[in-house]
């Protein structure tokens, strides 16, 4: 019998057309910001800084690690896409990722696939780039504060994408709202503990290494100061 | 303190995805994730099933077609897919790159 991979990724099946519809269409949109402010900021020199990323993520998301129950999880990314890149940037690094997993893995379903890029990748990502760079400015500039802030936040993006996709499946007729979501949030809060111990390890190897590759640090501020106005002008850098 | 080059430490980024993904990835665990734990207990897990086009997946499952050993078959998946996902990644990066000598609106099609 063929094992359907599910993972935290949905598969075809989970969500009514109409649902997948409109997160595909969410999903292009976050992109779009994604590749015209990579246009905008994105220099040579980080190039391939953004492959890296993705094959990392790639590469961590297949790393299931053992949670409570016989259940397991596996690392988002999406956390540390927008430290690292900025939130929209991390857009474009998620779709990457998880447009390769469907197609080339068949992970995760491809009329689910703009849900799965909303859920795991841009809700993430935006939140994160939103609150490390409040953060930022609310707490004292020391290393230990702002990864602090980038584990707390590694957690909440990923109770925020599994509160989605309850939400998801719900409108979809899948699953009774008051069934899915406290499981999910369940079993998440366990799972984002691993997404948080991840994204604060890695983020702080780069800042050891390269402290100036760490985008929602201290080094600039990344492009948009409200999400959902892509393109002003005035770049840092 | 000395600052690597970015060039070291991409090479180093790319090596430790390279080995995660082909030497440790095959002992990650087998158990069931967040949302399939949770579609098999809340019964709807039935309704999951795979595109047409996912038919046609060339390494359906992490699994590398043609190994008969499970876990050298996720390693060599991990090994093609995060090479795979690192040029398609650093080939739309520069592809979109800012070009500084085309000035602030970077029309081009």
């Amino acid at each position: 019998m063929f094992d359907l991979p599910i993972a935290l990724h949905i598969p075809d099946g989970f969500l009514s057309s109409g649902v997948a519809a409109l997160l595909w269409v969410v999903a292009i949109a976050a992109v779009a910001i994604g590749l015209r402010v990579a246009n905008r900021d994105l220099d040579e020199a980080r190039v391939p800084l953004l492959g890296v990323l993705a094959a990392f993520i790639f590469a961590v998301q297949m790393l299931n690690f053992p949670v409570a129950g016989g259940t397991s999880g596996h690392l988002l990314g999406a956390t540390l896409a927008a430290v690292l890149l900025g939130p929209w940037v991390a857009c474009l690094v998620m779709a990457v990722v998880l447009v390769t997993q469907a197609f080339g893995f068949a992970d995760g379903g491809v009329s689910a696939l703009g849900a799965n890029i909303v859920n795991m990748g841009v809700l993430g990502a935006l939140l994160a780039g939103y609150l490390v760079t409040a953060g930022e400015k609310a707490l004292p500039k020391s290393r230990g504060a702002f990864l602090g802030v980038v584990g707390v936040v590694s957690w909440l993006a990923v109770m925020v994408g599994a509160a989605a996709t309850s939400f998801q499946l719900a409108i979809s007729g899948t699953v009774p709202l008051d069934t899915v979501l406290p499981a999910m949030l369940g079993v998440h809060a366990l799972i984002g503990i691993g997404e948080a111990v991840i994204t604060v390890a890695a983020v702080s190897a780069v800042l050891v290494a390269r402290p100036d590759l760490v985008a929602l640090g201290t080094r600039f501020e990344p492009a948009p100061a409200a999400p959902g106005a892509p393109a002003a002008a005035g770049s840092t850098s | 303190m000395s600052r690597m080059s970015t060039r070291f430490f991409v090479i180093l980024a790319l090596a430790v995805a390279v080995g995660l993904a082909t030497a440790v990835s095959p002992y990650a665990s087998a158990n069931p994730d967040g949302l399939e734990k949770v579609a098999e207990k809340k019964q709807f897990l039935e309704d999951g099933k795979l595109h047409s086009i996912q038919d046609d997946s060339p390494i359906p499952d992490y699994a590398f077609p043609g190994i008969d050993n499970e876990r050298v078959a996720t390693g060599v998946a991990g090994f093609v897919g995060v090479l795979f996902v690192f040029t398609i990644g650093y080939g739309i990066a520069y592809l979109v790159r800012r070009r500084d000598s085309e000035g602030r609106s970077g029309a081009h099609a």
